[in-house]
Formats: structure tokens, C-alpha cells, sequence
């Protein structure tokens, strides 16, 4: 595990490295990164230019939801965004170049091209977290969620994109389908769920855990009642529906791992 | 003596066939394209959800009603592979790094038009497998606002050409700027920025606030989003719509000659 760690650090810092002999570019990409997700912000800003309230949720709650699940995206894509470049990678044989190198291949494909701008993602939804939680007064005792919240978020969303990467072991050539899932996941997750039809949230609770990300325990920490009268259990689930799901991912990226036939370029 | 077949005027043929092959090149990424509507269609419908809820909160809003919201919805999506809404760049920046682009400089047509030809090509396959699906999905879950008349539809596929030729325009500035820049990632980000925003992909530009929105509404980006919805809605005036569309792309397509003669003196071809 250190071993792993250590590599990953390694070629991080190679990469940042590299990324660093064009400091313009490199500056000029973290702040667009910045100001792309503030978009997603600025979006909402418009929205409440119109209406107090969208779905039973105010500005702040919003802004919460959007900062924590924010959080936890930018900082799993930091970290293994690029796992889903894989398909690229068989296309190109380059893939085979990893598998014989004496590292994880897995840890190779999520620090390939470590894309050190996304910081910039990271800090938008800092502050953006950072302007919505005094105003909403959350109490101490429920706030140990929050960063517990963060942490389970990382967890789904790394293993959404260990699948979608496993899933390209087998459409090589469709590798989009597997943004519709991550890139999804974190449209979906900035949203409070009661904006999203029914049959969709009880989806994403116990199909594909993205309810686990910040909806059900935001609902723990801003005291609300879940519109969908869901078990108040389902609160405090988040460890657990962030385990399982990594299980799954890591199982499927060994099955994939397991099927892979080099294209022989 | 007869001019040789390869002297002729190569104009109109020469780009019909490029038009062609630029067709022809992105439909051996079937499984792509399939791929990408997909996605598209998956973030139509969540996009969809949060318009009906801020319709719900404001019937009427902007003079649009929630069919309207839920329509410009997925049309905005279905823009995306056409317009390439994500900002992006051309082939022809890699070509710039590369040293390729000393090639493309002596063929026997002007770089922008034959990139033109070449991105119509990739823009109409696109519009088959990505815009079409997506849309007649946004149709059957939450039902869709179609035009009823045929000067509508007309009207339409006209706009839809020309956003895609003010797309191509700032996308062929964007990748001619690594003549001067090298590294074009840092102009794309902010291709990213603007053209997400200013387009009407992320939210409607009707309902922007105040300047932000007249100002919004004046630059080229609503020509690639906002105003072809709005012609599909039957929300514009036909004529200065299109006008509208039109004046920005001539204007592009004008600025992207004059940077061709700049990088043309500018390039150095590296000897082999």
C-alpha cells in the first residue's frame, strides 16, 4: 500500500513537473478550471435571481449540496479522473507498456497525465462550502457529517470511474458511455434529488449510490425530512454504500484487467 | 490547349469532396457518436429537471413555459456534437505542433475553407447520430414542442448550419492561436468558459439578469445555442435571427483570413 502511494506520489510530482515548463498554460488552465465549475455556480445564482426556492431547498442548502458533493467530485478526478483515458490507451498499445512496467497499472492510468489545474475545481467548491455554511447555522452535533460526507463522496466517485474504466475493457471504442455516469453523477449530485423525478432518486439510492454522495446525509445535516419518506436509517449509510460500491469497482477493474487482449499495435 | 482537369478553378468539387470525406472520416467512430448521445441524452434529461422545477417555481418565466424550457433543454444538447458547445479546438492545432501544418499550407485550397468543408462534414454526420436521438428521447419522456410549420423548419436548419460555421470560426481561431502560443490548452479552457456559458447551453440566455443578459444575447456565442432554439421555439424573428447568426460568422470567418496571412509569415517550417 505505501509502495502504491509512493509511486503515485512520484509520478504526480513528474507530471506537475513537466506541466510546470509552460507556466502560463498550466496558470491560465487552473483558473479556467476555476471559473468552468463556478459556472455551474453562476448557474444557480440565475436561477435564484428568479425563484426563493427551488424544489423546497433556499440559495444556502444549494449551495451546500453543490459545495459538498463539488468536493468530493474534483478532488476523486484529481486523483483518478484519468482512469477513464483508458480506452485511449488500448487503442494506442500504450496500455501494454504499463502492465509490464513493475507498477500497479491501475495507479499508472489514474496519475497518467496528473491534471494538477483541476486544484482549481477543488478550490471553487471550497469556497463555495465556505460562503453557504455560516449562513446556515449548522449545529456542532451534526456537523461531524460533513466531512465524513466528503470522504464517502471521493469513494463513490473513484469507484465510478474505476467502472467506467473497467467498463472500457470492453467498449474500447464507446468510451463515452462512461462519462454519462461520472460527469452524470456530478451534474446530478449539485442538485438537491427532490428537483429529479422519483423513480430517478430511487435510482441513484439503490442502484447506483450517487444519493449517498451529499443527498441523504445533507438531509441528516440540514435536519430536513426526505420527500420521498425514505428510512431515516438511509442517513448514516454512506460508509457502507461507499464500501460496496468500491468492492464492485475493484472487482470489476480485475475482471477487466483479467479480459484484456492487447490490440497488438 | 485544354487546361489539365487539375488546373480547372478547384473551388466548389474540391470542398464538396473534402465536405465528404470530413462525412465519411467521423462515421468509422460509429460506436463514439453512439456513445456520446448517450451522455448527451443522460444530461438532457438531468438539465430537464432542474428547468421544470425553476418553470414550476415561475410559470411564464421569460415567455417560455415549461414545454419551451424542457424543449431548449435537449435541442441544447443536441447542439453539442454539432457545435462542439464544449469549446474544443481543431485537428489542425495538433498539425500546428506537429509540423504537419507545412503540409496543409501547399495544398491547392485556402486552409480555412478547406477546414470549413472538413468540419461541415464531421458537424452533419454528428447531427444524424447525436442530435436527432437525444432529442426524440427528450420527446418521448417529457414531451417535446416541434415546430408545425415548414418555414420554421426551414428557418431552423438554416440557423443550424450557420451555428455551425460561428462555431467553426472560433474554433479555427482558437487553433491557429498555437501558432503564436505553442500550447493552446490555457485559449481552449477559456474557449471552455465562454462558450459554455454564453451560449445558452448551461441555462437559457432569456433568463440571464439585466446587462449580463443584453450582453450575453449580443455575442457570437448565442448564434450557436440561444438563437437556433429560439427559431426552433418560433421565440425570434426569423430574418434578424438569421442576420444576426449571419453577421457574426462572416465576421469570423473574416477575422480567421486575416490570422491565416498572420501565421502563414509567421510559421517556421523546422527542415527535415
Amino acid at each position: 500500500m505505501t509502495d502504491l502511494v509512493r509511486t503515485y506520489v512520484l509520478l504526480a510530482y513528474t507530471w506537475v513537473r513537466a506541466a510546470a515548463q509552460y507556466p502560463v498554460s498550466l496558470a491560465i488552465t487552473t483558473v479556467a478550471a476555476f471559473l468552468v465549475t463556478a459556472l455551474d455556480v453562476a448557474a444557480i445564482a440565475v436561477i435564484f435571481t428568479h425563484t426563493r426556492s427551488l424544489a423546497g431547498f433556499t440559495l444556502l442548502e444549494v449551495m451546500f449540496l453543490y459545495g459538498t458533493a463539488g468536493l468530493s467530485f474534483a478532488i476523486a478526478d484529481l486523483l483518478f479522473g484519468n482512469v477513464d483515458r483508458l480506452s485511449q490507451h488500448v487503442r494506442a498499445g500504450t496500455f501494454d507498456a504499463m502492465l509490464i512496467r513493475p507498477a500497479s497499472p491501475f495507479v499508472q492510468m489514474a496519475v497518467e497525465r496528473f491534471a494538477f489545474h483541476r486544484v482549481g475545481r477543488i478550490a471553487q467548491a471550497g469556497v463555495v462550502l465556505a460562503i453557504a455554511l455560516p449562513g446556515l447555522e449548522v449545529p456542532w452535533r451534526r456537523a461531524w457529517m460533513i466531512p465524513v460526507m466528503v470522504v464517502c463522496g471521493i469513494v463513490i466517485f473513484t469507484a465510478l470511474w474505476t467502472l467506467g474504466g473497467a467498463l472500457q475493457f470492453l467498449l474500447t471504442d464507446a468510451p463515452e458511455v462512461a462519462n454519462a455516469f461520472t460527469y452524470g453523477g456530478g451534474q446530478l449530485t449539485q442538485y438537491p434529488l427532490s428537483v429529479y423525478g422519483d423513480d430517478l432518486v430511487r435510482g441513484v439510492t439503490f442502484i447506483v449510490p450517487l444519493a449517498f454522495v451529499n443527498w441523504q446525509p445533507a438531509l441528516y445535516v440540514l435536519g430536513r425530512p426526505d420527500p420521498l419518506g425514505l428510512p431515516h436509517l438511509l442517513r448514516f449509510l454512506s460508509p457502507a454504500a461507499a464500501l460496496a460500491l468500491a468492492c464492485v469497482a475493484a472487482l470489476a477493474w480485475r475482471a477487466g484487467l483479467r479480459r484484456y487482449r492487447s490490440t497488438g499495435s | 490547349m485544354r487546361t489539365p482537369p487539375s488546373w480547372r478553378c478547384p473551388t466548389f468539387s474540391l470542398y464538396l469532396t473534402i465536405f465528404r470525406y470530413g462525412f465519411r472520416r467521423h462515421a468509422a467512430y460509429r460506436a463514439a457518436a453512439v456513445a456520446g448521445a448517450f451522455t448527451n441524452t443522460v444530461f438532457g434529461i438531468l438539465r430537464a429537471y432542474v428547468l421544470i422545477a425553476l418553470w414550476q417555481a415561475r410559470p411564464g418565466l421569460a415567455g417560455y413555459d415549461v414545454a419551451d424550457a424542457v424543449t431548449f433543454c435537449f435541442l441544447t444538447q443536441a447542439f453539442i456534437g454539432p457545435m462542439q458547445v464544449f469549446g474544443g479546438t481543431l485537428d489542425l492545432a495538433q498539425r500546428v505542433r506537429s509540423g504537419d501544418i507545412a503540409l496543409d499550407l501547399v495544398r491547392p485550397g485556402s486552409l480555412l475553407l478547406w477546414s470549413l468543408a472538413d468540419d461541415l462534414g464531421r458537424a452533419a454526420y454528428l447531427f444524424l447520430l447525436r442530435s436527432i436521438p437525444p432529442t426524440l428521447v427528450g420527446a418521448v419522456l417529457f414531451g417535446i414542442r416541434f415546430p408545425a410549420e415548414a418555414l420554421t423548419w426551414a428557418a431552423f436548419a438554416l440557423s443550424v448550419v450557420i451555428g455551425v460555421v460561428v462555431s467553426f470560426g472560433l474554433r479555427y481561431l482558437v487553433a491557429l492561436s498555437s501558432c503564436w502560443l505553442f500550447d493552446d490548452l490555457g485559449v481552449q479552457s477559456l474557449s471552455l468558459v465562454m462558450t459554455t456559458f454564453f451560449s445558452g447551453m448551461i441555462l437559457p440566455l432569456v433568463i440571464f439578469p439585466g446587462w449580463l443578459g443584453t450582453l450575453a444575447r449580443a455575442l457570437p456565442w448565442a448564434a450557436m445555442v440561444q438563437v437556433p432554439a429560439d427559431v426552433f421555439l418560433g421565440k425570434a424573428d426569423l430574418a434578424g435571427a438569421l442576420a444576426f447568426q449571419a453577421l457574426w460568422a462572416a465576421a469570423l470567418l473574416a477575422a480567421g483570413a486575416l490570422a491565416t496571412r498572420a501565421a502563414r509569415r509567421k510559421v517556421v517550417i523546422q527542415g527535415g
